[in-house]
């Protein structure tokens, strides 16, 4: 029987210094952040990370000086528009950048599962996405009519990638059971290996697949390993099961005043165990009550 | 001419609206309160056909305000980011956007202030605005009309294309790029001038030209005879407003929620 269960400690254990990392969710939604936050503590470092729709993930790897080249399109916390610990490290000059249109990011993991180069797109045209220092973009002319000038978006292929899901099986058959799948799927596919945490790993028939196909992420030879981790979305969201976490994701913003308060916040909120980090946020029934947000 | 007594957030609603005017069955986004009551307007009026959603990440069938709704509302279809930029990139949307800086090429900002390797200003990254630019129509609300929006030369890092020639190998935009409107606090403007000059179109009540090009970074194209005052929200726009703003959202765009006629002040 396949069984791809790991701990938060395996999948840190299998990467390494210099790595490119891919991470799943959208700005305040089903980021993977128990397994950001193990990263955070570990010794990890000089770290490519591709997180084209960012939230507090970017944030806390930024904070924790961990990104040598960023690869991203925004880092947003939502209802916090802009994500403080990312902008005080991008002021800082901390690390490189390249930054790209959504669209882009999008057709760069999408080449990078098709195993294509590049994919063609207008995006990119007329603006200083082409011209920025942090990558030399190529143009490519059409064979077909009059031979149009469109930009050759190269394949984004991390290393890994990590990502949140809601249950899983222990071969990695994954549910997201969310509204919108985003694009985690095409960052499995482009990525060497892929580690889904999830809420609960369950017997297959309790996946009731026959029901939830659509919510099935990709098939399972897609997915390297696993790791049950209740709550290991917060303070992002991973509804249905729970909502994010707008007080804490406060807190968090708010770590970004000073060195001395960020050094509170990882004392508190990073440099402890799982059942600590609950405990910290207010337990368990607290995360699983949030309110629904408003966009 | 309405005698109802109406304020600078609702007259920048109805002039928000007119973007849609005409737009057919498209997807309609409006960034921020104002932009995204005037595409529920323009949906509860003159442009039934457009397709607004929840915010997040459904499409509903009556326009949903900001804040807390009083109702859940209908769901009528999906609006998943993959969707979201199919949609998008087919130019079957029209997005009315707040940028930081625009130049006078309709080029637009949200990634940085400053040296984009080292900014003095990291905001959010570009975010969709590129393949927005150059996809379907955008249009633009600004709420502080002033040099630090409106920048004398381009924008610190161009996110949104515009009709700047230099920038393009022949000399012209993509056939998608197509800028309609400015809505700000003092006026509304569009590219109607000559090779794409951003023009006055209308003054919102007691503005003068002269008011907006003073601050305003690069030179306005003036229509000829007497600009048009923007016109004041009618009673009924009022009341669709009001019904579709239950949280009065739209109070706290402005500091003190000032008259939309500055006489009337």
């Amino acid at each position: 029987m396949i069984d791809k269960r790991m701990t938060i400690d395996d999948v840190v254990d299998q990467l390494s210094d210099g790595m490119t990392l891919g991470i799943g969710g959208w700005a305040t939604r089903r980021k993977p952040m128990a397994l950001v936050r193990a990263i955070a503590r570990s010794g990890l470092k000089d770290l490519t990370l591709v997180a084209g729709y960012g939230g507090p993930d970017i944030g806390m790897l930024a904070a924790t000086g961990k990104i040598r080249k960023l690869v991203f399109a925004f880092a947003s916390l939502d209802h916090y528009p802009l994500e403080p610990h990312f902008r005080a490290a991008r002021q800082a000059g901390a690390f490189e950048v390249l930054e790209l249109d959504e669209g882009m990011y999008h057709w760069g993991l999408r080449a990078g599962a098709m195993k294509l180069p590049f994919l063609p797109t207008r995006i990119g045209i007329g603006t200083d996405i082409l011209t920025q220092s942090g990558f030399d973009f190529k143009m490519v002319k059409s064979p077909y009519g009059e031979g149009e000038e469109l930009v050759a978006m190269p394949a984004i292929t991390p290393d890994v990638a990590l990502i949140h899901a809601h249950r899983s099986d222990q071969r990695g058959d994954l549910l997201t059971l969310s509204l919108d799948p985003f694009f985690d799927e095409l960052l499995v596919r482009a990525s060497g290996k892929a580690f889904a945490s999830v809420e609960k790993i369950v017997p297959t028939a309790e996946l009731n697949m026959r029901d939830n196909t659509r919510f099935n992420l990709v098939e399972r030879a897609m997915i390297t390993g696993v790791v049950e981790v209740p709550y290991g979305a917060h303070p992002t969201s991973a509804a249905p099961d729970y909502q994010l976490d707008l007080k804490h994701l406060k807190t968090y913003a708010d770590s970004a005043a000073s060195p001395e308060a960020w050094a509170d916040y990882k004392a508190k909120f990073v440099d402890v165990t799982l059942d600590d980090y609950i405990a910290a946020v207010g337990g368990a029934e607290a995360i699983a009550a949030a309110p629904v947000p408003i966009y | 001419m309405t005698d109802t007594p109406y304020s600078l957030a609702e007259l920048v609603i109805v002039a928000c609206a007119q973007a849609w005017r005409g737009a057919g069955e498209v997807m309609a986004t409006g960034i921020g309160p104002l932009p995204r009551l005037g595409a529920g307007l323009a949906k509860l009026t003159f442009a039934p056909a457009i397709q607004t959603t929840d915010g997040e990440g459904l499409y509903t069938s009556e326009p949903v305000g900001p804040g807390k709704r009083p109702v859940e509302p209908e769901i009528e279809g999906w609006a998943n980011y993959d969707r979201v930029f199919s949609a998008l990139w087919s130019g079957r949307r029209h997005a009315l956007v707040g940028p930081v800086q625009l130049d006078r090429y309709g080029q637009a900002n949200i990634s940085v202030i400053g040296d984009h390797r080292k900014p003095k200003s990291a905001m959010l990254g570009a975010r969709g605005f590129p393949g927005n630019s150059i996809s379907h129509p955008n249009s633009f609300f600004f709420p502080s009309h002033n040099k630090r929006a409106f920048v004398e030369g381009e924008v610190d890092f161009v996110c949104m294309a515009g009709y700047n020639p230099a920038r393009y190998a022949n000399g012209k935009p993509p056939a998608g790029l197509d800028l309609r409107i400015i809505v700000t606090n003092l006026a509304v403007m569009d590219f109607g001038g000559p090779d794409h000059q951003i023009r006055v179109v209308s003054l919102h009540p007691g503005v003068t030209f002269e008011e907006v090009q003073e601050n305003t970074g690069f030179p306005l194209a003036r229509p000829e005879g007497e600009i048009p005052t923007t016109p004041a929200p009618t009673a009924e726009q009022l009341a669709v407003i009001a019904r579709i703003d239950p949280n009065n959202v739209r109070a706290t765009v402005f500091k003190d929620n000032p008259p939309g006629d500055r006489k009337a002040a």
